[in-house]
């Protein structure tokens, strides 16, 4: 199944003007800079705005055709949407607020249940609480399990972290991540922190003043050269592995892709659970031999893929690894000296991973 | 005490200030509405006509009416035809006037109190599958509840006090048309103060009781932070 949009919209100054189609599985983040128009296209896609001219197909379903006037409003479609501010209704309890969509679904043999939401999301001790003196945290854990109650087969998500602090985005992060393994809903994300991003995303669709600059997986989007994201301070790869084994004597966990390594601190994790994990690009040194003689643990046989400029100091270059990109940020001396040309094969020390 | 017509004055006075306000309430609300959600030209000169009541003379409104609602005025004309009587000189057409002259009373707190909604709270409903009716009764209405509150009692309080226009349409039949100020009026003219102690001292500390009953509800009823 896949997702197709085609939006052009005037307000003013901005303009959106984006076309594109999407798997209609897993989590799909609309990720930008403030401004570029992600909030925007997920308001058309829910019906909130009408945009001029539109075009959205989700599966067999068309919500909007404007070449034949065809436009399903917004409490027709099965869309959940969970708002920046959780957008809770003050003259309900907690309950009340959850089942208010619930309620409405005329199709009875909903499948998915107070119950399960309830549990799934942790509010049995919520339920008969005003949303008024709810945390910030559970405020949006309210406000998601309203959204998902309302049965949609597609979820908008308007950057619900970003009111939030450490400590309650820390406590939602695994909710998320539940929800996408239990439930098969398809999740469009909006978002402008590229942590919470790599962290959730299988999908990115880039925006850039109301115009879809890229989109691909989210490895493929972090570590493409051209844009942005890699040229940042923390430009970084995500790389999709699966624990094989715990080395219990060192206290560690190997974790295996594509028959390539990597080890890190013991993870509370059965053997064969994947794990994403986060390898910044300046923790990645290059060698032409295998250095059996170093303390760096994770040593990676790799093939230069491209390299950019970043400044008079600095290059980036683009590796391919048992089948999976990575970054690394090295000296203009360094690649000098090692005659780093693409298609080279060397190795890349990872000083340092994190399990995101 | 109160005497017979006396009982009858204030018996109307508050069949007519509750007929008002309920009257207000079914057509205010709508209209409220659409003037906290709309902009443009139309708009303007409809909260003007609205606000007109605030600062006309009630003896202006009251002299309008009788000429329309009378036997020979276009709208009294047109009860006749349809088999009824004018309603100048009646208790429909003292309603119809009251409507008229406390039509501010109830629109503008319901105006205000709808306007200071956050829309988001009714895009959420939306997309949870409420209908635009659905949405207004079960998110914009229980959120305007203080707002229908200031509404009705105001409406209700001020239909109770007027005083120049249920003159003019009415024209102070005893057990008919007079309205308890009125009354007042009427035993301050035959130097019968005691009577009008009575009326006047009750409806003051009606008033008062009201007012205080809907400022001390609004108090607790704050509209939620972040409604």
């Amino acid at each position: 199944m896949s997702l197709q949009l085609r939006y052009r919209l005037q307000r003013g100054d901005f303009a959106l003007d984006v076309d594109f189609k999407l798997p209609a599985s897993g989590i799909s983040a609309l990720f930008g800079p403030s401004g570029c128009g992600k909030t925007t296209c997920l308001r058309c896609i829910a019906g909130l705005e009408k945009p001029q001219q539109g075009l959205f197909k989700l599966g067999e379903q068309c919500w909007q055709d404007s070449a034949r006037s065809h436009f399903i409003p917004a409490h027709q479609r099965a869309v959940g949407y969970v708002f920046q501010d959780a957008a809770l209704f003050p003259h309900l309890n907690v309950e009340a607020n959850l089942r208010y969509g619930y309620k409405r679904l005329r199709n009875k043999s909903a499948q998915i249940k107070p119950g399960m939401i309830i549990e799934l999301l942790g509010l049995s001790a919520l339920l008969m609480r005003s949303v008024e003196n709810l945390s910030g945290g559970e405020r949006q854990r309210v406000a998601i399990g309203r959204a998902l109650l309302a049965n949609p087969d597609l979820l908008l998500m308007d950057e619900p972290l970003s009111a939030l602090d450490a400590s309650s985005k820390a406590d939602i992060m695994p909710c998320l991540e539940q929800l996408h393994r239990e439930l098969s809903i398809p999740v469009l994300y909006v978002s402008h922190a590229a942590d919470e991003v790599a962290r959730l995303a299988d999908h990115i669709v880039l925006l850039e003043r109301g115009k879809l600059q890229a989109q691909g997986s989210t490895h493929e989007i972090f570590t493409r050269l051209d844009l942005a994201l890699a040229q940042e301070p923390d430009a970084s790869a995500i790389i999709e592995a699966r624990v094989e084994s715990h080395e219990d004597e060192f206290a560690l966990t190997r974790l295996v892709f594509n028959g390539q390594h990597i080890s890190l601190p013991t993870l509370a994790l059965d053997e064969g659970h994947s794990v994403r994990i986060i390898i910044h690009a300046r923790d990645v040194s290059l060698a032409l031999e295998h250095n059996r003689n170093s303390s760096i643990l994770n040593i990676l046989s790799a093939e230069v893929i491209a390299i950019s400029e970043l400044n008079a100091a600095q290059i980036l270059v683009q590796l391919e690894t048992g089948g999976q990109k990575l970054l690394s940020r090295i000296t203009r001396k360094s690649a000098s000296a090692l005659k780093i040309t693409p298609g080279q094969r060397l190795y890349a020390q990872v000083k340092s991973v994190s399990l995101l | 005490m109160l005497n017979e017509s006396d009982i009858a004055a204030l018996w109307i006075s508050v069949r007519l200030a509750l007929i008002t306000t309920l009257i207000l309430l079914l057509f205010g609300t709508p209209l409220a509405w659409w003037l906290a959600h709309s902009r443009g030209r139309v708009k303007i000169i409809i909260e003007a006509i609205v606000s007109l009541p605030l600062v006309l003379p009630p003896t202006v409104l009251g002299f309008y009416l009788l000429l329309l609602l009378g036997a020979q005025g276009p709208i009294g004309g047109l009860f006749i035809s349809l088999g009824g009587d004018a309603p100048v000189f009646r208790f429909s057409g003292l309603v119809i006037g009251s409507v008229l002259y406390s039509l501010p009373f109830v629109v503008q707190p319901l105006r205000d109190s709808f306007a200071m909604q956050s829309p988001r709270l009714l895009e959420a409903a939306a997309t949870l599958h409420a209908s635009p009716l659905d949405r207004f009764f079960s998110i914009a209405m229980p959120l305007a509840r203080h707002g229908f509150l200031t509404a009705s009692v105001l409406g209700f309080a001020h239909t109770i006090g007027e005083f120049g226009v249920v003159l003019m349409i009415g024209g102070n039949i005893p057990g008919q048309t007079q309205v308890l100020s009125i009354a007042i009026y009427d035993h301050v003219e035959s130097l019968e103060y005691a009577q009008a102690h009575w009326l006047a001292g009750g409806l003051l500390l009606l008033s008062f009781a009201m007012l205080l009953g809907v400022y001390s509800v609004n108090q607790h009823l704050k509209p939620g932070r972040r409604a």
